[in-house]
């Protein structure tokens, strides 16, 4: 017997899954409560009772937690130029798991600093400047920063040549300050790798601690990650393949919750067709992109706005009448499910205006130029034109009788034909709400990981 | 290196109009600029890293084949990030395809960052006025 329990300490629920790894196996999933103010034990003793109820009593010889509680890791990224460093930061931050609450660009001004003081940051990532270029900036926002007033730990990830710079100024003020690579250092190359495995670090060492999480310690051998980075982790294993087992290929994630909807890619993202230009920062192989207005409950309200009434009743074939009398009903009372089968119609419309509008913002675009020597397109951001897997996870998906007709908000549109959205993909449901739990498992385990996403991770 | 002031030139992106990049050549340098000549088909990052190793006072871009306004945009921003942003930016040749007012051209170029654009037709003379007036 070999089990590993895999806890995820979600800001709503603690989600638990038990597996046994020899046999591969999932024994059995249960969510109780999250309690941060109070104890964190609690929600975990409250899953585990529920999960012994439907097990039997368990041992585990390794018990490893995520977590996204009390509102995750919330960061704030800096850079240069909005459309280079700045943008390069808030990739390494995205990538890491973390909730970026805005991203800063050029100097920072006092107002700015205020705002950054009063959105209060678990960590803030400076970045600026390529290796040998821009100092000014970075070496302007490190003073700024040590005027913040709020000790927190800072990433360093900017010019090298001004690093040790950098860091002495704020290490004047800040306890925590950890110079790593430049995100960007040099024009069009992007190297996040380092600065995302900094942050994960400081998480773990701080962050934890800070949101109550240690107090798990005595039944947590290790607190890995924050759960989006989780979340990436297992759809990177499930894509490349891991410890020998092969993986799906190019795919995409979806996660729809109640605030945000997460979107995944892991793809290269080159042109799949010819006579294509690529412009713009290079993106990440791991891509991941999260859309605070885009949800199902607390965001209700954002995603009627965002998408308007008239794509939602026109998904569900209702009135947009009926979609915004049911909006403000989910939002004057967030734990209101749909009662009938109008409302059950117009929760997967919602759901698919989420994915439709989360994946139209992921993916990349292209431009037709007319010139004198033909027509030339331009390539900016990932092509996923030709992603063949699509993983629906998240409560709208998981809890829906059908899946597939909110996951289909993915797919390419011919009247769009400049977003590059997946064309012919499979969908897969997670329907135990596994991928958190296996990116942990894959820390240790790769193989099984991938063999148990496989099994679990498949058609409605 | 010499003294002389220096500055970058080429023709960017996938263009390959060599005439006029050589006869800019001979006048610029004529006029007393060691001019430092990046020839034909040549990306933005190119010129941004030329300007860097060179500690060029000024980056003259040329686009002939109509391609300019997506060739020559963010080259400004590149410049941002390597810490050359006060370096100046001329921008000449044939920007645009078809019949556009020449006023909207240079107001849309002015507005990605060059100092100054020049309109289809001008001599060498003109920019070498503008490089002294400039750099004074």
């Amino acid at each position: 017997m070999n089990n590993v329990l895999l806890i995820d300490f979600g800001s709503t629920y603690t989600k638990i899954t038990a597996v046994d790894v020899d046999q591969e196996q999932v024994l059995g999933t249960a969510r109780g409560i999250t309690t941060v103010e109070t104890d964190i034990m609690d929600g975990l003793n409250q899953a585990l009772a529920a999960l012994f109820a439907k097990t039997g009593e368990l041992e585990f010889n390794k018990v490893l937690g995520c977590s996204s509680a009390a509102g995750g890791l919330k960061m704030v990224a800096a850079g240069l130029v909005p459309e280079m460093t700045a943008e390069a930061a808030k990739r390494a931050a995205l990538g890491a798991g973390a909730k970026v609450l805005k991203v800063f660009s050029h100097e920072l001004s006092e107002y700015e600093i205020a705002e950054i003081a009063a959105l209060q940051p678990d960590i803030i990532l400076l970045a600026g400047g390529t290796d040998g270029g821009n100092q000014k900036v970075i070496l302007h926002n490190a003073g700024m920063l040590a005027g913040l007033g709020l000790d927190v730990p800072v990433v360093v990830a900017g010019n090298k040549s001004v690093a040790p710079a950098v860091v002495k100024i704020l290490s004047e003020k800040l306890t925590e300050v950890r110079p790593t690579e430049n995100v960007m250092p040099k024009l069009d190359e992007l190297n996040i790798e380092p600065a995302r495995a900094a942050i994960r670090d400081i998480f773990l060492r701080r962050i934890t601690e800070a949101k109550g999480l240690n107090r798990a310690n005595k039944m947590v051998d290790r607190m890995v990650m924050p759960t989006p980075a989780a979340v990436l982790k297992a759809a990177e294993l499930l894509s490349q393949g891991g410890g020998g087992e092969k993986g799906l290929g190019d795919l995409m994630v979806l996660d729809i919750g109640g605030a945000t909807t997460d979107v995944y890619s892991i793809a290269k993202g080159d042109p799949t067709v010819g006579g294509v230009t690529l412009k713009g920062l290079p993106e990440p192989f791991g891509k991941r992109t999260v859309e605070g207005d885009l949800g199902m409950r607390y965001s209700a309200g954002a995603l009627l706005k965002a998408a308007g009434a008239e794509m939602i009743s026109r998904y569900a074939v209702v009135s947009p009448e009926e979609v915004t009398a049911y909006v403000a009903k989910v939002e004057a009372d967030i734990d209101h499910l749909p009662q009938d089968e109008t409302q059950a119609k117009i929760e997967i419309a919602m759901g698919k205006a989420c994915v439709r509008l989360g994946a139209d913002r992921h993916v990349g675009q292209l431009v037709t130029y007319f010139t004198p020597m033909g027509t030339s397109y331009v390539q900016t951001g990932k092509d996923l034109t030709k992603v063949t897997t699509v993983i629906g996870t998240g409560g709208v998906i998981v809890n829906n009788s059908e899946p597939e007709a909110i996951l289909k908000g993915i797919l390419f549109d011919e009247t769009n034909p400049q977003v590059l959205k997946p064309q012919y993909p499979e969908y897969l449901i997670d329907k135990n709400y596994i991928m958190a739990a296996m990116g942990l498992l894959g820390e240790e385990y790769p193989a099984v990981a991938v063999r148990m996403m496989k099994k679990y991770i498949v058609k409605k | 290196m010499s003294d002389k002031v220096k500055v970058i030139l080429g023709v960017i992106g996938a263009d390959c109009h060599a005439v006029g990049n050589k006869i800019l050549n001979h006048a610029i340098s004529a006029a007393g600029y060691e001019v430092i000549n990046l020839g034909v088909l040549v990306p933005q990052e190119e010129f941004v890293n030329a300007a860097i190793e060179t500690d060029a006072k000024a980056i003259l871009v040329a686009s002939l084949y109509g391609h300019g306004e997506i060739d020559c945009r963010g080259l400004r921003d590149r410049c941002r990030e390597a810490g050359i942003e006060d370096i100046l930016l001329y921008v000449g040749g044939n920007l645009v395809v078809g019949k556009t007012d020449f006023k909207d051209v240079e107001q849309k170029f002015l507005a990605m960052g060059y100092d100054r654009v020049y309109v289809p037709g001008t001599l060498p003379d003109k920019v070498i006025a503008d490089l002294n007036e400039d750099l004074k």
